[in-house]
């Protein structure tokens, strides 16, 4: 793994280091559940109707592993450098909730299907590494819906559509320093996990959720501070907010000489606070054993090469390979290799036989914006690759001009009609036939003779006037230069003495 | 005493033959449990509509092409009651389970009624098959057709009994510690523990997953292997199934037993034995050794240790696997409840028994954070060492002989009182369920008038050998065609 680069001071806490590992859970994008035949997606269905007997829980059902989780997992690991063990097993984790049937979760303790892998991520331009501990497999719970405040509430109902779901558990090291390390590091799971197709990464949702462990000591020491679990953080930046309130929190009480306890602490986003959710000595203990009813998992290696090999290219790589191969900036690799979909889309307008550089332009501004304001994504945007390198192509030929080509653009996502095709059928493209033009030159300077007078005496400004006159009677399409140049040409001046 | 009831072959044999309809034989059956139930209450409940529905589907087939219908097509049974049974309740012999009405059937079930054998009903057993007796049955307390004073055995005890009082001639039990030989024993039938992967243990409320093993509990070692044959084999509903096609034990049957090598444990005869049950013991090896089998003495040195180790990670397994009775989604549960903690504390307090309180709380302990390493590994590694002893044993032997029981079926609430008196009757059977392999108990003859078992143990995988022995055991005695006395055990 990398050597880690220095430290940047965190705010106000600078004379405390921040030292924090991220736990991410993701839900894989699998056809069934992790043990039962239902669909892993349960978004809008009514409560409790996609179970089963198995996801329920009821007696004498058993559990059988789902090969697809499997490999989506080991997919992961092996994007995260992991290792890969021959040897994994499923362990059961016991404790009672209404949310968990079985009353215990199927996860894995000590063999899990990879550990010591590393991620690697951008913050502020500078290239770092973080390591991972560990990827495994487990069940997602269901859900709760409690009648008003958890504390109040008369009943709970709950809701087992999601208890099942496959859930992959990213087990970060302690390598983060920082709240914008920490979000930069999920920001870029996030992008590899949806690079390798193993989630949709919604994080409103649930599909990827982040917790985290933070201590603090004073700068310069090597020894670990108190640890604390924060939970319940939806998003990239409340994973920033909810650490740096957490930082300032311990630093005060270390500034105070007061202790800091080791306790899981929940994120709160509208108070834009942690709270207590639980002690050390309200830690539960999970029993953990052998889950007696799934044999132990050996993988293969030829699996393992198989998953390797179909590995598609990796966020980074992509990134550096768009800059050597086809000239674009840093700053556009990195937004055109922000998901696959965006570079998929740009690597094929240039195989199209658009110029890279007019490309990248062309997708990260005009057509991004079209984009956004029709709330699509790229791939959505009805506009195939080939259709914006064919219109590329008519400005890089002069055939038409920018601004129309812009209006083009917007027709063709407005209506998903082929731009390039519509300048043909408007007859769109520049007038630059020199004899077509010379005539309407003439007219104009019939109509306006003293502008070509002023011209001819020195005024520079005249000449603008006269090239907007021709521009109005061919509706935009004269050749602006080729314009110039002809009236330069029929009002020459004296040369002077 | 009295001639056994036919067989489920003789059965079957009758029904291909146009002798008599599968409808005939279930309605017999019930009501041969009505007149005689009410005093062995090996049933807690029976599907006579059910019955006969597939009683006269039996019969087409068997109209339709006797030849091609199955041996076990309209013989009637019934199964333990932690097997589920689509829309027949299913209580494990448990409070906390009153009024479940699964919407599956176990595979075992399911096979069997697939190979035409008709379900009659549920049998009583120990509550979530934890116990030696079929005392710690929620429900009722079966009494053993040999004597209705005494206890038939546990946990499949209602299995037992139901074969043993001539009500169905076959069932099915399951087996973790013993409880299908043990009972089987005690009442003088045949009960059969494959190894361990060979039937399926879907929709079987588990005690102990890594141990339980479904199997068949019938009058001769015939039809204990017809219905093992219909019910082995892989389920990809049981990741634990083994994927390998199940050897026919029908054919290797009737195969000689001369030339086996038969190990006989030193530690087994070490053990507290009834001097009925060794002299019934010492009888049977002298039947094999004149049958032409050689029969030499074998070490298992960890017994001793077993029955601890089984204590410690069949609870361990129970107490997880009972977690999910929370009272939530089926069961009578706690209405009223305030809290959801009263809700758990009131579900699980009132809807479990002593003895499944008492083993949930050992389990938990063996688990816990801190003792782990004292209890449940220390347990396992012990587990691999008995399955050594046996990997060892089965070197030089092909099979290993044994009483199943140390004693013979005792009084009723005779040993209630005091659990480890009652763990001790696995003390011969639970090595088998640790180590996973096969094992039969067969009737050996009688002591004081009670019946007394011979235990046959194979390799893991050799369950038509461990057949083999005992159907030449069988042939070669008349226990087996002894039943109990029937004027006795009826109303
Ligand atoms: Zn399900």
């Amino acid at each position: 793994m990398t050597a880690l680069p220095a430290v940047a001071p965190v705010g106000r806490a600078a004379e405390f280091e921040a030292v924090i590992g991220l736990e991410v859970h993701v839900q894989l994008l699998t056809r069934t559940k992790m043990f039962c035949g239902c669909a892993a997606t349960y978004l809008g269905l009514p409560p409790n109707s996609n179970t089963c007997p198995v996801c329920l829980g009821l007696p004498g059902t058993l559990p059988v592993i789902n090969q697809e989780a499997v490999a989506l997992t080991l997919r992961t690991a092996l994007a995260l450098q992991c290792e890969i063990p021959k040897f994994s097993k499923f362990d059961r984790k016991n404790y009672f909730y209404p949310d968990l049937p079985k009353g215990y979760q199927i996860s894995q303790y000590d063999l899990p299907l990879s550990q010591r892998g590393w991620l690697e991520f951008e913050v502020a331009g500078v290239e770092r590494a973080a390591g991972i501990t560990r990827v495994h497999l487990e069940e997602d719970a269901g859900k709760l819906l409690h009648e008003g405040e958890l504390g109040s509430a008369d009943h709970s109902l709950v809701d087992l559509n999601r208890a099942g779901v496959p859930l992959m558990e990213v087990v970060g090291e302690p390598d983060l320093r920082s709240p914008a390390e920490a979000r930069a590091y999920v920001t870029a799971l996030r992008q590899l996990l949806m690079y390798i197709g193993v989630t949709d990464g919604n994080m409103e949702e649930g599909s990827l959720r982040c917790d985290a462990n933070i201590s603090l000591r004073p700068a310069g020491s090597q020894a670990l501070g108190v640890k604390v679990e924060v939970k319940n953080m939806n998003s990239f930046r409340s994973v920033q907010r909810a650490l740096e309130f957490e930082i300032e929190r311990q630093a005060g009480l270390l500034r105070a000489g007061e202790p800091v306890e080791q306790a899981t602490r929940g994120w709160s986003e509208p108070e834009g606070r942690t709270v207590p959710q639980r002690s050390k000595e309200e830690a539960e203990d999970y029993r953990y054993f052998p889950e007696p009813d799934l044999p132990p998992l050996v993988i293969a290696r030829e699996q393992v090469e198989a998953i390797r090999s179909a590995l598609p290219e990796l966020p980074r790589a992509r990134r550096l390979r768009l800059q050597q191969d086809h000239g674009v900036s840093a700053a556009e690799a990195h937004l055109l290799t922000a998901r696959a979909p965006e570079a998929d889309y740009f690597e094929a307008v240039v195989a199209a036989g658009a110029p890279p550089k007019l490309a990248a332009t062309w997708q990260l501004n005009e057509l991004a914006g079209l984009c956004q304001r029709h709330h699509r994504p790229l791939e959505a945007s009805g506009l195939a690759p080939e259709r914006l390198a064919a219109l590329l192509s008519l400005v890089e030929a002069g055939t038409i001009n920018g601004g129309t080509a812009k209006e083009l653009l917007a027709e063709g996502i407005e209506t998903g009609a082929d731009p390039a095709r519509l300048a043909g059928e408007r007859q769109l493209s520049q007038v630059s036939d020199a004899a077509a033009l010379t005539a309407i030159v003439e007219e104009v300077l019939q109509a306006q003779p003293r502008a070509g007078r002023d011209f001819q005496a020195g005024n520079d400004r005249a000449l603008g006037a006269l090239v907007g006159a021709v521009m109005a009677r061919t509706r935009g399409r004269a050749n602006a230069r080729l314009v110039d140049r002809l009236l330069r040409e029929r009002l020459p001046r004296d040369p002077g003495p | 005493m009295s001639a056994a009831e036919p067989t489920a072959a003789e059965l079957g044999r009758r029904l291909r033959a146009g002798e008599v309809s599968a409808r005939q034989l279930t309605e017999a059956a019930l009501a041969r449990i009505s007149a005689r139930d009410g005093r062995l209450r090996a049933f807690l409940r029976t599907s006579p509509e059910r019955a006969l529905v597939a009683a006269d589907a039996a019969d087409r087939r068997l109209r339709e092409d006797p030849g091609a219908a199955p041996p076990l097509c309209g013989v009637p049974m019934a199964v333990k009651d932690v097997l589920c049974t689509e829309g027949v309740e299913t209580t494990a012999g448990s409070r906390i389970l009153e009024g479940f009405v699964p919407p599956y059937t176990a595979t075992a079930v399911a096979r069997l009624e697939a190979a035409g054998a008709i379900c009659l009903g549920k049998l009583n057993c120990d509550e979530f098959a934890m116990g030696s007796s079929t005392e710690n049955s929620a429900y009722q307390t079966t009494a053993n057709p040999w004597d209705l004073q005494r206890v038939p055995g546990g946990s499949s005890g209602g299995s037992a009994a139901a074969v043993a009082g001539g009500l169905v001639p076959i069932t099915l039990g399951t087996d973790t510690g013993g409880s299908i030989r043990q009972p089987a024993a005690l009442c003088g039938t045949v009960g059969f523990k494959p190894t361990y992967g060979r039937v399926s243990r879907y929709g079987l409320i588990a005690f102990a997953s890594s141990l339980d093993q479904v199997g068949p509990l019938a009058r001769s070692v015939e039809d204990a292997a017809m219905a093992y044959a219909a019910v082995a084999g892989h389920d990809p509903l049981d990741a634990t199934s083994l994927p390998e096609p199940v050897p026919d034990p029908m054919g290797t049957l009737r195969g000689p037993v001369r030339g086996l090598r038969l190990g006989v444990p030193h530690e087994y005869l070490a053990q507290d034995l009834e001097p009925g049950v060794r002299a019934a013991f010492d009888a049977a090896c002298v039947v094999l050794t004149d049958l032409g089998a050689e029969l030499v003495e074998v070490h298992l040195p960890h017994t001793d240790l077993a029955l601890a180790a089984y204590y410690v990670l069949a609870p361990a397994e129970a107490s997880s696997n009972l977690a999910r009775m929370d009272g939530l989604r089926f069961g009578p549960g706690a209405p009223g409840s305030r809290t959801l903690r009263e809700a758990y504390q009131r579900t699980r307090h009132d809807g479990f028994g002593p003895e499944v309180r008492r083993r949930v709380m050992l389990g938990t302990y063996a688990l816990s954070s801190g003792y782990y390493d004292a209890y449940y590994r220390r347990a396992q590694q012990v587990r691999t060492l008995v399955a050594r002893d046996f990997t060892q044993a089965f070197a030089t032997v092909d099979a290993i002989v044994s009483p199943t029981s140390p004693t013979v079926a005792f009084p009723l609430g005779a040993r209630t009182r005091d659990p480890l008196a009652m763990y001790a009757c696995d003390i011969l059977t639970l090595p088998c369920n640790l180590a996973g392999i096969p094992g039969i108990s067969v009737p050996a003859g009688f002591s004081e008038g009670l019946p007394v078992g011979l235990q046959v143990l194979a390799p893991a995988g050799e369950d038509a050998r461990c057949l083999r022995v005992a159907a030449s055991y069988e042939a070669a005695t008349s226990w087996a065609a002894t039943g109990p006395p029937l004027e006795e055990a009826a109303v």
